[in-house]
């Protein structure tokens, strides 16, 4: 996993509550293989129009938005489906963080086990920061990960990130988590066999 | 109770918050190749396979049972991979062929895997329909599905909980499903956000186990983590002499336990809703998310009634994507075809009150009946369901995902109206341009015979 600590970008407005996985990541581009890259598929079908090229009106196909690494998004982002290709194709596109009011559970531990940071902001918050960018749509916002600090641009100034600890240590060391697991091996084991004992059956 | 289940299943708990969880079931589809992909790199293999389960469900052909029906050789490769995955893995499985196959959250409970008092995760978001028998059953991903195969644990932020009780009793031709989608409607798509569900009150005390796994399958749709219904009778009737749940000489054991799992009766909740049940009507959705959701007496609403400029853009949109105008009855509206499937209502009792509603009348529009599993097919079958359906012209296919995920190639055209009784109506979910209305199955069954979404209590 690649660590993130600190990112400045220019940030793309998607726009739309709800915005579910299916959307981020239509479904019948699940069985590919991730060596080739998610990235062609995001936003596929909002992204393009029926003939397939990309449609230059959609906010991430616009110039302003060429390099940017932070998207802001509106409530419950990331509904719906489980599919971890959602992440995978945000990342591969070279998304780093995603700012908004709230997101899909699932969908929300998928991007922190991928280090891509996703930023609650107070609805109120986020719909200022839309309103600004929709006037400086060159604006920059600043995610430091390390002081789990936001600062945004114009007099909107600077918030905590509220994320937990644990992830945040994880993403900011690019750490693996299972090989983190594997230190507890010796509590899991200890617990599993009296959790098994008491439910014979469920290591049948 | 939910507090019960998470404090029995905590290894530790990391200074910063998060618990290590001790996850006794993993389910696993034919998506999981990302996270075997993962163990295979690492040099792992999992951990506990006796507590894994494969199904192959997402992308099954539903009209053969060789991997050479599926829809493309692309498709048929998922489910070869599949069952290469289950067998270097040690995980015992169910594969196409499988009497026991079909939609993970049909088969788990059949099978007695899924009991009361675990920890159940399956990479799809709809594992919270498990919890219908007062477990904590959820929706991971597959980075996440790879640390618990490597591990058989999960580290996890405790959610908070939410109390939906449901008052009065149901009145005719209202299902769980009607349930779900009056809440929904109600508190929105987002309005569950962080929250563990218990579902409560006489209504939900009333259903059947069937009944009250469509109503856990549609927490995620209120972004809920998971849903659950506190175990009773009807739960252990249900799960009594299931494969792979106690044997008789550990029911007494296993059944003491259980009854310490409700909820105390001064337990707190971090919020609380309540339903009136006999005020809920058939419902309907009209747009692309599973809130736009109207009795079916109602009309599409008018966008420009709605607060918040946002979600009258948003209402907008779901309109022109629908093809509907505001202040179109829904009743009436003319569909093109008809699915009844989906983990949210393919269980015996769905097909039943389906066929029900035929009575031997006609189909007058392309129908498929998609059971939920081998095994709910077989007993279909056995109590004459099946001809039924075939007598009013549905198709009778073999069991799967299918319309409701539209992976394995059984999907609407561009433009075409479906009465469903999936869970989703998002943009594109039955396939590019397709138009989805969620209906529960009795409702979907009248709109094959009239060929318009129809209140089924008029039929």
């Amino acid at each position: 996993m690649r660590a993130f600590i600190k990112e400045t970008s220019a940030l793309v407005v998607i726009p739309g509550a709800n915005c579910d996985t299916d959307q981020i990541l239509p479904g019948r581009f699940l069985k590919s293989d991730r060596a080739l890259g998610y990235g062609q598929f995001l936003f596929h079908d909002i992204r393009r129009n029926a003939a397939g090229a990309l449609d230059p009106a959609f906010a991430l196909n616009r110039p302003e938005a060429q390099g940017a690494t932070m998207l802001l998004v509106e409530d419950n982002f990331g509904c719906g489906s489980s599919r971890e290709g959602a992440v995978y194709a945000l990342v591969d596109h070279g998304i780093r963080a995603i700012i908004g009011p709230g997101f899909g559970d699932i969908f929300y531990n998928n991007a922190l086990k991928n280090a891509l940071v996703p930023v609650r902001l107070e609805a109120a918050l986020c719909a200022r920061l839309a309103a600004h960018l929709a006037e400086a749509p060159e604006a920059t916002v600043t995610v430091d990960l390390e002081r789990a600090l936001i600062t945004l641009p114009g007099d909107l100034g600077a918030h905590p990130i509220l994320i937990d600890a644990f992830a945040r240590d994880c993403i900011l060391r690019g750490l693996d988590e299972i090989q983190m697991t594997f230190t507890h091996m010796e509590a899991i084991s200890a617990f599993e066999t009296a959790h098994i004992a008491a439910s014979p059956w469920l290591g049948r | 109770m939910f507090a019960k289940i998470w404090e029995a299943h905590e290894i530790l708990r990391h200074p910063s918050g998060p618990s290590l969880l001790y996850i006794d079931r993993d389910l696993i589809h034919e998506g999981s190749f990302h996270a075997f992909a993962d163990l295979r790199r690492r040099g792992l293999k999992p951990r506990r396979p006796r507590q894994i389960f494969g199904i192959a469900d997402h992308y099954v052909p539903t009209t053969g049972r060789r991997p050479e029906d599926a829809a493309g050789p692309a498709i048929a490769q998922m489910i070869r991979t599949f069952d290469e995955n289950m067998d270097w893995g040690g995980v015992r499985h169910f594969g196409l062929q499988s009497r026991e196959q079909g939609i993970v959250h049909v088969v788990a409970p059949e099978q007695g895997i899924t009991l009361p008092g675990l920890t159940i995760v399956c990479s799809d978001s709809h594992t919270s329909t498990q919890g219908a028998f007062g477990a904590i059953a959820f929706g991971i991903g597959q980075s996440e599905n790879a640390h618990v195969l490597a591990t058989q644990t999960l580290w996890q932020i405790r959610p908070r909980t939410m109390r939906v009780t449901i008052d009065g009793v149901l009145g005719a031709g209202v299902t769980a499903k009607d349930v779900m989608l009056t809440l929904i409607a109600r508190i929105g798509a987002a309005g569950a956000s962080g929250h563990a569900i218990e579902f409560a009150g006489p209504v939900v005390r009333a259903l059947s186990m069937e009944a009250r796994l469509t109503l856990c399958n549609m927490s995620i749709e209120a972004a809920a983590r998971l849903g659950m219904v506190a175990p009773d009778e009807t739960t252990y009737a249900y799960v009594r002499n299931r494969r792979y749940g106690p044997g008789e000489d550990e029911w007494e054991q296993a059944l003491a336990h259980w009854r310490g799992l409700a909820s105390d009766a001064d337990a707190l909740f971090d919020s609380e809703v309540h339903l009136d049940g006999s005020a809920i009507a058939p419902m309907v959705t009209w747009g692309t998310s599973p809130e736009d959701a109207v009795p079916i007496t109602g009309r599409v609403p008018d966008p420009a009634g709605f607060a918040g400029a946002d979600k009258r853009k948003a209402s907008l949109k779901a309109l022109d994507y629908m093809g509907l105008a505001p202040g179109t009855p829904l009743e009436g509206l003319a569909i093109d075809r008809v699915f009844i499937g989906s983990c949210t209502n393919a269980r015996i009792e769905d097909l039943r009150a389906a066929a029900a509603v035929l009575k031997g009348r006609k189909a007058v529009i392309p129908a498929i009946i998609v059971p939920g599993s081998t095994q709910v097919k077989a007993q279909a079958e056995a109590e004459g369901l099946a001809a039924a359906f075939r007598q009013s012209g549905f198709e009778w296919r073999e069991s799967g995902c299918s319309m409701c995920a539209a992976l394995n190639g059984d999907q609407l055209a561009p433009g075409e109206r479906c009465a469903s009784t999936s869970n989703r109506n998002f943009v594109g979910r039955q396939g590019p341009g397709s138009r989805t209305h969620l209906v529960s199955p009795a409702m979907a069954a009248a709109a094959a015979i009239t060929g318009r979404l129809t209140d089924v209590r008029r039929i």
